[in-house]
């Protein structure tokens, strides 16, 4: 074993230990902190394997913002310190469905690569995933993008009704406006 | 030399930096804000101009009694501080010095390195908040999440406009590729990348998460001693952070007169000089309010950095 399979199976171990934890820790906010924990870890796992531009788009992306919004929804909701005993969830489907897909993806790449030893890919560098991207990908990037986009435009019409919203019904409009009135009165 | 001497002179020389430079920066703090308010207090120390001050302080810090809030979740309460401290450290290990390797670890893509090192800074203002146990802290640690969040979209994209210039992102290649017109041509994206550092660090006036009139201390409320004392440092190292990302991918980092013997004192000068500008802003300007400080970030500072962005592609295909 070299050094680098060594490290593989830690931050394998750490990633997938953490990612236990945040679905069975009972503390909500720890959770999510456990989530950074295993996201971290699988940015690790992209720098052994030489992609050292996706581990840094992970830490970016997904411990500096996916994981900081959803912490910050979980405060701006309810985040009690300490276990919570009201959590809803079903072990036994969770489970069957978790262990079935790990299983099944791992006895699929067992029988598709046979223990084939590879020659190690170049390094992923910043340059040469420009150049895929850029070069031969630039289409399905392009599509990806629109769809980002549509995704954007569509979060802005939900979040704002006054200017999206469509006038389906006109007779029960004025009534908001009496009713504070009547409050008021 | 042998590669193990070599690494250890480096990293002792990173850990040096990252302990020194903060107290230059917090002693210079006692002393600007001393002369520029007329204050009395950080005079008076140890006699000669209260060169004590600041040793006076760590005494104090290392005195207080360490508490723990009786209801905060103990373990996130304690790793807070570290985790606000890590990113610095790791950012201070690619920032360049001076031409010919004079960096502790160059890396291609460097700058990609430190804007998602410095995300990670988020996670510990929601730790430190959400542990506290303390509605303050909690409100403090919620504005704090808002605003970091916020502001690194400018400091992406004007960091983006200067390594779309230099055509790369490692970041003795961007001060190798650096001209002295390029202060006109990336001064926009320079402006904007200073401000978004100064919220990312929290410094007045974007100290709306810590505001002492209205939240105590916001999300470091409840830390009292070296924990605080940990906070502090990553306050006085995150101006040294921004200073020298500024310095390097705006300033022309180690250009100046004879960069090859005297690269480290123009990159160091320039350095302490924008510590001094982003002291003198936190004395001279009033904190922004909440709804102030979004707007000044999503209604100024991106449409300038992606205006920024346009003029740098359009400079660059036409050159």
């Amino acid at each position: 074993m070299t050094v680098s399979d060594v490290l593989l199976l830690a931050l394998g171990a750490l990633a997938v230990g953490s990612g236990t934890l945040v679905v069975t820790s009972k503390h909500l906010v720890r959770a999510g902190l456990y989530l950074v924990v295993s996201l971290g870890a699988i940015a690790g796992l992209y720098l052994v394997l030489g992609a050292e531009l996706v581990a840094w788009v992970q830490v970016l992306v997904y411990v500096g913002a996916v994981v900081v919004l959803l912490l910050f929804a979980v405060m701006l909701t309810r985040a009690p310190i300490g276990p919570s005993a009201d959590l809803d969830r079903p072990v036994f489907p969770a489970a069957l469905i978790g262990g079935g897909v790990g299983l099944g993806l791992a006895g699929l790449f067992a029988d598709a690569f046979h223990w084939v030893r590879y020659p190690e890919p170049e390094p992923g560098t910043a340059e040469r995933v420009g150049e895929q991207i850029f070069g031969a990908w630039v289409l399905p990037f392009e599509v990806l993008s629109i769809l980002l986009l549509s995704a954007l435009v569509g979060a802005i019409v939900l979040s704002r009704p006054d200017i999206g919203a469509r006038q389906a019904e006109p007779e029960p409009e004025p009534e908001p406006a009496t009713e504070p009135e009547t409050e008021d009165a | 030399m042998p590669l193990w001497l070599d690494l250890l002179i480096r990293v002792v020389a990173v850990m040096a930096a990252f302990l020194v430079l903060p107290l230059v920066v917090g002693q210079a703090e006692h002393k600007v804000m001393a002369h520029m308010q007329g204050r009395l207090g950080p005079m008076y120390a140890g006699g000669f101009h209260g060169w004590a001050q600041l040793v006076a302080d760590g005494v104090k810090f290392v005195q207080k009694e360490d508490v723990t809030p009786r209801d905060a979740d103990r373990v996130v309460f304690r790793l807070a501080p570290i985790v606000a401290l890590f990113p610095y450290l790791v950012v201070l290990l690619m920032v360049p010095l001076g031409p010919g390797g004079l960096v502790a670890q160059s890396l291609d893509i460097g700058l990609f390195l430190v804007l998602a090192v410095l995300g990670i800074g988020v996670v510990a203002v929601l730790m430190s908040a959400w542990s506290s146990a303390n509605k303050y802290s909690l409100l403090g640690g919620v504005r704090g999440a808002a605003q970091l969040l916020g502001y690194e979209l400018p400091l992406v994209l004007s960091a983006a406009s200067v390594a779309m210039a230099a055509g790369t992102l490692s970041l003795p290649g961007i001060v190798e590729a650096w001209r002295p017109w390029w202060l006109i041509w990336q001064a926009p994206a320079a402006l904007v990348f200073f401000i978004a550092g100064l919220a990312e660090i929290r410094r007045p006036p974007f100290d709306m998460p810590i505001a002492d009139s209205e939240l105590v201390f916001g999300y470091m409320t409840e830390y009292t001693g070296l924990r605080f004392a940990f906070f502090l440092l990553a306050e006085y190292v995150g101006i040294v952070v921004i200073a020298a990302l500024t310095t390097v991918l705006f300033l022309g980092g180690w250009h100046g007169p004879n960069p090859d013997q005297l690269g480290w004192l123009w990159t160091m000068l320039k350095v302490f000089a924008l510590s001094f500008v982003i002291i003198w802003i936190r004395v001279s300007y009033p904190r922004l309010r909440e709804d102030q400080l979004q707007r000044l970030c999503w209604l100024i500072l991106v449409p300038t950095a992606l205006a920024q962005l346009v003029l740098t592609v359009a400079v660059k295909s036409l050159t």
